[in-house]
């Protein structure tokens, strides 16, 4: 415990640990002290000057955000003095400024507009002419308005120390100083758009957002990012049950700040032009399109026939569809179709892992963990790329805690940058690569180790074994690529006891039915039996898709409630952001279906679905409540966890790239970084 | 032989630092060698670093740079026993309008700022050290580079410096124009290859300094200064000035007088001698009306408020400053309104942009100035002047908010009436 | 990119001096010399400069809009810097920097149509006692009236 000192801010005598920022102090209090430049992630500045303050004794009005609280300090934040120099500020900041609040995309939730309106002056005694630069697009996705910027430097520090690119920069110099992409005249960067958000003006907009609405205009949804597995909180700004932003300035999810392209921008697949509306049957013609209850006759007759013929099932799940979803889909195979043949695309080895990991008590990591442990080590994973959120948590570790990053790859990876220790291997030498590092692991206070799916099988089990020689606690994500991978595989989306594996449903000769929900298996691959009769639940004709006899348009995460499990396991709800008219939520598509065939599954609403999940899905017993409020993590099981037929193969998507969904979004393709690599730098 | 100054010297300065300028060859090992150089150095080397500190802090020197603090007890802050190197920086940047002193120490003499930088290399035990020096004095990179390569060679810098066993590598390092970066804390970030804007305080660089290693950073004119300390010991040095205002300093006289030029007088040298016999009077007979008396940041004086001493405390009772020795002086004709201006589009081109009241105060009022300065000016700009002024003073993240307020207020108090004559000339024309 | 040998030697020398991996201390030392060969700091500058002090290009970038002796623009052969700061205005400055631009048919920040001269009106360069002063590339020129800075531009065009 930090040593405590008594201290008096505007008359109330306050306790606060030595050496804490007057700002914080003042703020945990209930006192407000303005800043602009002040952000509790990033560096210190000192530079809008808005958050001075005045001390007893001290002769010169100071800084809250640098100054330290110490014993027996006075401390006012609403003299008269204090006062005047905000104003005095605030007046210096618009002399500058366009004030063109009317059409200004951060009009109604400015920061400098909120300043002016509680601490400005009414008037302006600035009458000379502005200083006047025109507006540069900088991406496809970040558009720059110098005149706007009041230069707290939030951005560059964001990009800098947040997102470890160090894309902006400051030119010139004095009045006509201005911020600047790192390519002289345009950014070559994540183009996550952290810059946007933590702009407290309109200086930095988005190229998808600006201009399109107001912000009270819009209804702000917060759910959950259907993209990588890291299930960061996108808030989606929705009018007229269109999405037209995805942001996350409330910071109230796991990601703190963190959003990367695919969370703030790639929304807006849902409104692609060639987004499935009605059922589609094939026919002589091609594919028409046909009515939901012809198609839910045509399906559950489908189903029914080959079930009492005995014929062969084969199910593909989704790794995007949610837990509730996934769940009904297993128990609809087993139950309503009685087989075993269910899978999905495996990307993370997670059999071995929970297999490797049961028995043991606090081994999975969260994503907190991430950001609290002395150490993380990343084991063949290109974890900016891949997890960029993850990686974000790693640098914000090191930020705040000195934390201690070390990597074992094929390539160069940004966490090099800061890492303690990096090791280059060849595939397959990731072992080896670890076992390089033991003794500075050893000497770590406590390690989370995170690993990609070259770390699977009996190298995974030699991995925690590894963990468990090094005599600190240890704890591991086993990474997989989509939003509800995890889900996918905890609601039994696999061909445990005998079922037949992804490949092997798609290279059996004889199977009679093929039914994919949210999956694109055909995308590189062949279907083996000619009869199949093919069943897709997609959003978009993809490869799968053109394959099948019946396609059913289907809602996106956007689209629905439910809940999903992210890479570290934990559980987190989604929120239906906008209504469509013809797709419907695969929950209901497979609830239908289910009806169509006389089947008893129960009731396809999602909150019964998780009712049940929490009854016999090991770790899953959270109440919706829990849930309401923030993530619930997941347990390990406990007892073997036999191993499963079938590859493991991550996707290997990058920042740019979504897996199927990547071509559906405009934003995905436009920025020239598109699509990325893994491993920047590999076999050089 | 002597060799043509840029000024001819006066009869009434006391020549410590100057003392080798007109030797022909003042800038060679050789001329400086045979001319007292490095006994100080062979001196210290004897004394515990305790000791060097201590003889400087009784020589009441007070750095020569601008802010006056005093040079003893700025080494003693410097950890000298910590297990990262020590550095040593020369603030070369010599960019405070008014002041022209340090290009002559580093023309004349390099070699008495080289000794007087090895010998706080063993005050603060440190074994490199670099000069930073302003972009526009290239020619001065050149002329220090001549003499750091003649003392290598005759070793006077590397290993075992002059056979005392002590190790020191100095190297010179150019800017590329920023007054700014004459701040200490703005130097470094630009010695580090980075934009000059200031540093925040604590760490102050004696403990973090250049590349966060522990700093000693003085002045040209200061680590001149060290070498007649120790060689005739710093009482004697401090005697040659007033009290806690130690030793001579070179005084630069600019502006209205006869015979403009660099001076070393002792501290405590009255100014209105200064002007009127040092400097040869103010031309054509005319009247004094003010005088800047260390540089354009210090707030200016009227002619009836120089009859003082000029040493640092004598002029901070004032209000004023001694600065950077950077006199300016003013005569009758002088149009103040011209003056403010200059003053404040300086400013507002030197701002480093970091913090809001600098960046946008110096700006406005450069702007309300040009205006004023066209014949466009109001009544209530008097008063904006003085308020936004006010507004900036410290308040600002560094000095320079200060350095563009404390003129500006002082000309607008002190001298309102040239205001009012735009005013009144303004209302002639309508 | 490559520069003259000798500058190479003295940036390779110039890499040596800081503090082992402090060679981004070199960024502004090698901009300035880079634009005396190279006549302006170009965008190929900036990368090359980047690359050799192991710092990003906009890491260079910010310390180019930063200097005001740095320039992305080629000056002229001649750049003539005439002060106007206190010093100088109280004896001619502006008087000076007036006729340098009729002299040289430019204003601030401008070059001649032949690329010989530029002119630019600088702060305080140092030369207080002397003033007022111009500096032309990097050579001090003290007590400078308009009849002497026409004699050095004569002379200087005559010369080239």
């Amino acid at each position: 415990m930090a040593e405590l000192v008594k201290l008096t801010i505007d008359g109330r005598e306050i306790q606060a640990e030595k050496g804490a920022l007057l700002i914080e102090v003042a703020r945990q209090n209930g006192i407000e002290v303005p800043a602009f430049c002040y952000h509790e992630d990033y560096s210190l500045q000192a530079a809008c000057r808005m958050c001075l303050v005045e001390i007893e004794k001290t002769p010169k009005l100071q800084v809250g955000c640098t100054t330290p609280a110490a014993e027996g300090m006075v401390v006012r934040t609403d003299s008269d003095i204090v006062r005047t120099a905000r104003k005095g500020t605030l007046e210096f900041l618009l002399t500058n400024h366009p004030l063109d609040c009317p059409v200004c995309d951060k009009g109604g939730e400015c920061e400098l507009q909120d300043m002016v309106f509680r601490y400005g002056a009414g008037e302006s005694r600035f009458v000379e002419r502005k200083h006047h630069v025109d507006e540069k697009q900088w991406s496809p996705v970040v558009y720059f308005d110098a005149p706007r910027c009041i230069l707290c430097y939030r951005c560059v520090r964001a990009c800098n120390e947040g997102m470890g690119v160090g894309a902006l920069g400051v030119g010139n110099r004095g009045a006509i100083s201005e911020i600047i992409p790192n390519h002289d005249d345009h950014l070559e960067c994540d183009e996550c758009g952290a810059c946007i958000d933590i702009c407290p003006v309109g200086a930095l907009t988005s190229g998808s957002y600006r201009y399109q609405t107001r912000p009270w205009e819009m209804e702000h949804v917060g759910t959950i990012c259907t993209h990588c597995a890291d299930g960061c909180k996108t808030t989606l700004g929705v009018r007229n049950h269109e999405i037209v932003r995805g942001n996350n300035r409330d910071r109230s999810g796991i990601n703190d700040e963190f959003l990367c392209i695919k969370g703030r921008y790639a929304f807006d697949f849902t409104k692609h032009p060639e987004r499935l509306q009605s059922p589609m049957l094939r026919t002589e013609k091609g594919y028409q399109p046909i009515s939901w209850s012809k198609a839910l006759a045509i399906v559950a007759t489908k189903f029914s026939t080959v079930k009492l013929a005995g014929g062969r099932f084969g199910v593909i799940g989704s790794n995007h569809t949610t837990n509730e979803e996934n769940f009904f889909l297993a128990k609809f195979a087993r139950q309503g179709l009685e087989t075993k043949n269910i899978d999905h695309h495996r990307t993370g080895d997670l059999a071995a892992f929970f297999d490797a990991l049961s028995g043991k008590n606090n081994v999975l990591a969260t994503t907190a963990d991430l950001y609290q442990a002395k150490a993380v080590l990343v084991v063949g994973a290109d974890l900016s790329q891949q997890h960029p959120f993850l990686a974000f948590q790693a640098r914000a570790n090191v930020r705040h805690h000195d934390g201690h990053i070390y990597a074992v790859t094929t390539g160069e990876v940004r966490e090099d940058q800061q890492a303690v220790a990096s090791v280059r291997v060849e595939k397959g030498g990731e072992l080896a690569g670890v076992e390089s590092l033991r003794d500075k692991l050893k000497a770590e206070g406590d390690l989370v180790i995170v690993f990609g799916d070259a770390v699977q099988g009996d190298v995974l089990r030699k991995l925690v074994a590894f963990g468990d020689s090094l005599g600190i606690p240890v704890k591991y994500v086993c990474l997989v690529d989509y939003s509800n991978s995890r889900g996918a595989f905890d609601m039994g989306v696999t061909p445990k006891d005998g079922g037949l594996s992804r490949e092997q449903m798609l290279a059996a000769a004889d199977l009679d039915v093929l039914w994919v929900v949210g999956a694109n298996p055909l995308k590189n691959a062949q279907l083996a039996s000619k009869n199949a009769f093919v069943v897709v639940q997609d959003l978009f004709m993809t490869e799968t898709a053109k394959q099948a006899d019946i396609v059913l348009p289907a809602a996106s995460a956007y689209e629905k409630s439910g809940t999903v499990t992210n890479v570290c396991g934990e559980v987190q709800k989604l929120a239906q952001a906008i209504k469509v008219m013809g797709p419907k939520t695969d929950l209901e598509v497979m609830g239908l279906i289910a009806k169509e065939m006389g089947l008893d599954l129960g009731i396809w609403l999602p909150e019964k679905v998780f009712a049940e999940i929490r009854k016999s899905v090991h770790g899953y017993n959270m109440s919706q409540g829990q849930l309401a409020v923030g993530p619930a993590a997941t347990m390990p099981l406990n007892g073997r966890v036999a191993a499963l037929p079938g590859t493991i193969q991550s996707s290997g998507d990058t920042l740019f790239t979504s897996g199927s969904l990547t071509r559906y979004s405009g934003i995905l393709n436009s920025v020239m970084e598109a699509p990325g690599q893994l491993y920047r730098g590999k076999g050089q | 032989m002597a060799k043509q100054l840029y000024n001819p010297p006066s009869p009434l300065e006391t020549r410590i630092l100057s003392k080798r300028f007109g030797l022909e060859g003042s800038e060679t090992l050789d001329v400086y060698l045979a001319n007292d150089g490095y006994k100080a150095f062979l001196k210290a080397k004897e004394m515990a670093p305790e000791a060097i500190i201590e003889e400087v802090k009784t020589s009441a020197l007070r750095g020569r740079g601008g802010a006056g603090f005093p040079t003893g007890l700025k080494w003693s802050f410097v950890p000298r026993t910590s297990p990262k190197p020590r550095v040593i920086v020369v603030n070369a940047d010599e960019s405070e309008p008014g002041t022209c002193k340090d290009r002559l120490l580093m023309e004349y003499d390099p070699h008495q700022m080289i000794e007087g930088i090895l010998i706080a290399s063993l005050a603060v035990q440190a074994h490199v050290g670099y000069i930073y020096i302003r972009g526009e004095y290239r020619y001065l990179v050149e002329a220090m580079d001549r003499a750091l390569e003649e003392a290598y060679a005759r070793g006077y810098l590397g290993k075992n410096i002059a056979g005392t066993g002590w190790d020191f590598d100095l190297y010179t390092h150019t800017g590329a124009g920023a007054y700014e970066c004459g701040e200490e804390t703005a130097l470094l970030d630009s010695l580090e290859g980075k934009r000059g804007i200031p540093r925040m305080k604590p760490p102050f660089p004696a403990v973090a300094g250049a590349w966060a290693m522990p700093t000693l950073l003085n002045n040209v004119e200061t680590f001149s200064a060290i070498p007649p300390i120790i060689r005739d010991g710093g009482a004697a040095f401090a005697a040659l000035g007033t009290p806690k205002n130690g030793g001579t300093r070179l005084v630069c006289i600019s502006g209205h007088v006869n015979q403009p030029g660099v001076y070393e007088l002792p501290l405590g040298f009255p100014m209105m001698k200064a002007i009127e016999e040092v400097a040869g009077g103010i031309p054509g007979g005319k009247k004094l009306k003010a005088v800047v008396p260390g540089g354009s940041s210090c707030p200016i004086l009227r002619a009836d408020e120089c009859d003082i001493a000029m040493d640092y405390d004598t002029l901070a009772k004032i209000g004023s400053m001694l600065g950077s020795g950077g006199m300016v002086v003013l005569d009758e004709t002088t149009d103040m309104v011209g003056f403010a201006l200059r003053i404040m589009r300086f400013y507002a081109h030197e701002s480093c942009g970091w913090c809001i009241p600098c960046r946008e105060g110096t700006t406005w009022m450069k702007k309300i100035l040009t205006r004023f300065h066209e014949g466009q000016g109001r009544r209530e700009d008097i008063a904006l002047l003085g308020e936004l002024s006010k507004n900036m003073l410290g308040r600002t993240f560094c000095a320079l908010g200060d350095a563009a307020a404390l003129p500006t207020i002082s000309i607008v108090e002190k001298f309102t009436e040239d205001f009012e004559t735009y005013l009144a000339r303004q209302e002639v024309m309508v | 990119m490559t520069f003259s040998p000798q500058l190479e030697q003295r940036f390779a020398k110039m890499l040596t001096r800081y503090p082992e991996g402090r060679t981004r201390s070199a960024v502004i030392p090698m901009l300035i010399y880079a634009q005396d060969e190279v006549g302006a700091i170009t965008r190929d500058v900036i990368e090359e400069v980047a690359k050799r002090c192991k710092v990003t290009p906009v890491q260079v970038d910010e310390v180019v809009g930063y200097y005001s002796m740095l320039h992305r623009k080629p000056q002229g052969k001649f750049h003539v810097q005439v002060c106007t700061n206190i010093s100088c205005l109280l004896v001619g400055g502006e008087e000076l920097y007036e006729h340098a631009k009729k002299k040289l048919g430019v204003g601030h920040k401008e070059t001649t149509a032949d690329g010989q001269f530029s002119l630019e009106e600088v702060e305080c360069m140092g030369a207080c006692s002397w003033a007022p002063a111009v500096e032309i590339n990097y050579d001090f020129h003290h007590h400078v009236t308009p009849e002497k800075l026409d004699q050095l531009i004569d002379g200087l065009r005559k010369a080239h």
